[in-house]
């Protein structure tokens, strides 16, 4: 039974664009009547998963089945989906009618059918009296919306939207929400959703996926997704959060910020190194000493409508944001404590960079394409081994032409004492890189390797 | 700070006299009968009657060159129009390098002198072994016409939204359903634009027409001028006839203005 309910399969979906990877096995099931958001920076991949369903591109492996059909070889025109563009793209030469009536007419369906359909779906729409305008003569939201009436009124199985909302200015966005939701309900049809703006994916969606740098990252319910994130990705890219570097002492008890706390987490094994995640509101003030798990100084307290946002210095030197209804002052010393329940434990996705590399004599051994000093000792001649090189090992230089390899920062986290950067060097392999030194995204840096920096194993 | 405005008000006069004195004089000077210009003799409407009526050899031959001329360049422009509406469209979807090269090729045979055009064209069909004729001027007017083509509906495609093709293949157009109904509609101005523009170079044209037209008679206005011009005076019919010519560009182009003018209006109205 639950085989049938599923409508899109989506299995080992890659895509790449001269080379380089924009989709990387996407496996992904969608059920009937789900609202599914791809949610992700731009350049996730998320659009490029929404074009191969629509069949504007065809994937370079894997198949797309709907209804249980293989449709990776159907073109666009025959697959039963229809699409809302970012941009609407409604058809500038002809009006309002014929821009919804467009798909109708193709099919040939009586003129008749034609008319009452558009009538009713320019009134779910709320565009009634629009039918002779010129769509050019609309407001961006009322493009949209004819944009929405264009597409449903082919009775799609499967609503495919394109960030449709990120040209509306904010009030029209929250409004559209609310009016898409809905939509979606009324119509009881699929509704697969885009965007890169995380608050929108948490109102509308029964399940997010989470994407970035091609891969899904975390497929869960909008609670899931904010309350259990899976790493420091989604954890950063989903609300606020402390994100800080931990030690699981044993199950349920880890300590981070150099102090311990009891936590729900176990299975992760004694002394292992792992992030913690924190929301801003989970961290709670407390006058009473018993329940004071560590001090801190309030450092700054900015008003933001509904909370306050402080930040505080930790007795042990970290950095912490805290969202409370009342602010502390700020030169404030305060006691604060977390619940075991708001402390999220997430498995480290890497301890260190490495890379394979081979020895091209003694004291060179040759990784990333470029030749490095470091201590063979132990190894032969041509011997290929993997090197490894700690993340605040790594050294980050303004000055490209010194350097012996550069990269751009693609992702920065605050870790509450550090930064961990990751930088994309030129070849496309990342590099990780700890760093109390504050650089921006995009940046340009040059990356040094030190050659007693370099640990080579087997 | 008003004289300053009179001098700069007598010089664009003065341009605008400069500019369409000659097109006046031969329009005054063609309701009068003299064979040589500046001559006048009295009113007369006879050279407009000779003109329609084939009275003289001359003016029937005049009359048959502005037919073929006509005929040409109405050929040459439809076919042109087809071919650089679909070259653009290739040429707006390529990417990169390839784009840039092709772009660069198409400009070639608009910089390239006609003379050059035309004289390479004929040799290419005496080395194909073609028999030239209306066929050989065609192809070749197609050939310099089509790059202008291409140049003005380039911009339609740069403006367009990039989807709205994509929105009618997913409304269920097969491409060429898509083609017809979506890219052709929005691209209309500049096909028009293109047409007009290779018109009026098709219409013009010696050094090509020359070249291409081998032995077999054809004469289209310009190169008849040329002949008559050698043979010892103009065609006094060639005066009516310019006058009425330069009457129909200047009607087209007012009415080209007047539906740009009306549409800006209806957007500013909206």
């Amino acid at each position: 039974m639950k085989g049938n309910d599923v409508i899109i399969d989506i299995r080992h979906v890659s895509k790449a664009y001269s080379g380089k990877k924009v989709l990387d096995d996407i496996n992904l099931q969608i059920k009937k009547g789900e609202f599914v958001t791809f949610l992700g920076p731009s350049g996730c991949g998320k659009t490029t998963m929404l074009r191969i369903l629509a069949g504007f591109l065809a994937p370079d492996e894997g198949v797309v089945l709907l209804d249980g059909k293989d449709i990776s070889g159907t073109p666009a025109h025959k697959r039963p989906l229809n699409t809302v563009f970012q941009k609407y793209a409604l058809f500038p030469h002809l009006d309002v009618y014929d821009n919804v009536a467009f798909g109708l007419k193709l099919k040939k369906v009586p003129e008749d059918k034609i008319a009452q359909r558009v009538k009713k779906v320019l009134k779910l729409v709320s565009m009634s009296d629009y039918e002779d305008r010129d769509v050019d003569s609309l407001s961006g939201g009322q493009q949209q919306r004819i944009a929405i009436a264009r597409a449903i009124v082919n009775q799609p199985e499967v609503l495919l939207l394109d960030e449709p909302l990120a040209a509306l200015d904010l009030k029209m966005r929250k409004d559209m929400q609310i009016e898409l939701k809905e939509m979606h309900q009324k119509l009881g049809i699929t509704f697969i959703y885009v965007t890169h703006d995380q608050e929108e994916a948490l109102t509308l969606s029964d399940t997010i996926v989470v994407m970035n740098e091609g891969r899904i990252q975390q497929i869960g319910t909008p609670t899931d997704i904010y309350n259990e994130p899976v790493n420091a990705f989604v954890a950063d890219f989903i609300g606020e959060s402390n994100i800080l570097k931990g030690r699981m002492m044993r199950d349920y008890r880890v300590a981070f910020i150099k102090h311990e706390f009891d936590c729900v987490d176990a299975g992760f094994g004694e002394d292992v190194p792992v992030d913690v995640v924190v929301r801003p509101e989970d961290i709670y003030f407390t006058t009473d000493p018993a329940r004071c798990q560590f001090k801190a100084k309030v450092n700054s307290c900015t008003f933001k409508g509904v909370h306050y946002e402080m930040w505080v210095d930790t007795d042990t030197g970290y950095e912490l944001m805290i969202q409370d209804y009342d602010p502390y002052e700020v030169g404030s010393e305060v006691m604060l404590y977390i619940d075991p329940d708001d402390i999220q434990v997430m498995k480290k996705e890497r301890t260190e960079n490495t890379y394979p590399a081979r020895v091209v004599e003694e004291g060179k051994v040759e990784l990333l394409g470029t030749k490095f000093a470091c201590n063979t000792a132990g190894f032969a001649e041509g011997d290929e081994v993997t090197a490894a090189i700690r993340f605040e090992k790594v050294e980050l230089l303004d000055d490209v032409e010194e350097a012996d390899l550069v990269g751009n920062v693609v992702f920065i986290l605050y870790m509450g004492d550090h930064y961990h950067l990751t930088v994309k060097m030129e070849n496309g392999e990342n590099i990780w890189v700890d760093t109390n030194d504050i650089w921006d995204k995009g940046d340009l840096v040059g990356i040094r390797l030190a050659a007693k920096n370099i640990h080579l194993k087997k | 700070m008003k004289a300053k405005k009179l001098v700069s008000q007598a010089y664009l006069w003065l341009i605008l006299l400069v500019l369409y004195a000659p097109i006046v004089f031969i329009a005054i000077f063609s309701f009068t009968k003299a064979k040589s210009l500046g001559n006048w003799t009295g009113f007369t409407f006879e050279l407009y009657r000779n003109l329609f009526t084939g009275a003289s050899s001359d003016s029937a031959a005049l009359m048959s060159a502005l037919k073929t001329t006509l005929l040409i360049a109405l050929t040459a422009s439809v076919f042109s129009t087809a071919l650089g509406t679909l070259a653009a469209i290739g040429i707006h979807n390529m990417k990169g390098r390839s784009k840039n090269v092709i772009q660069f090729v198409n400009n070639i045979p608009m910089l390239n002198p006609d003379i050059i055009t035309g004289v390479s064209l004929f040799l290419l069909f005496v080395f194909l072994h073609f028999s030239q004729g209306y066929l050989t001027v065609i192809l070749a007017h197609i050939t310099f016409c089509t790059p202008y083509v291409v140049l003005s509906v380039l911009p339609k495609l740069t403006q367009m939204n990039p989807n709205t093709y994509e929105a009618a293949l997913d409304l269920g157009a097969t491409p060429s359903q898509a083609l017809w109904k979506v890219l052709i509609p929005q691209l209309r101005s500049g096909m028009l634009s293109g047409f007009i523009l290779a018109f009026t170079m098709s219409l013009d044209d010696f050094a090509v027409t020359f070249f291409t037209r081998g032995a077999v008679g054809l004469e289209t206005l310009s190169t008849y001028i040329y002949a008559d011009s050698r043979k010892g005076g103009l065609t006094p019919e060639l005066k009516p006839m310019m006058t009425i010519i330069f009457l129909a560009v200047l009607v087209v182009l007012l009415l080209l203005n007047l539906k740009n003018f009306r549409k800006e209006k209806k957007k500013a109205d909206v």
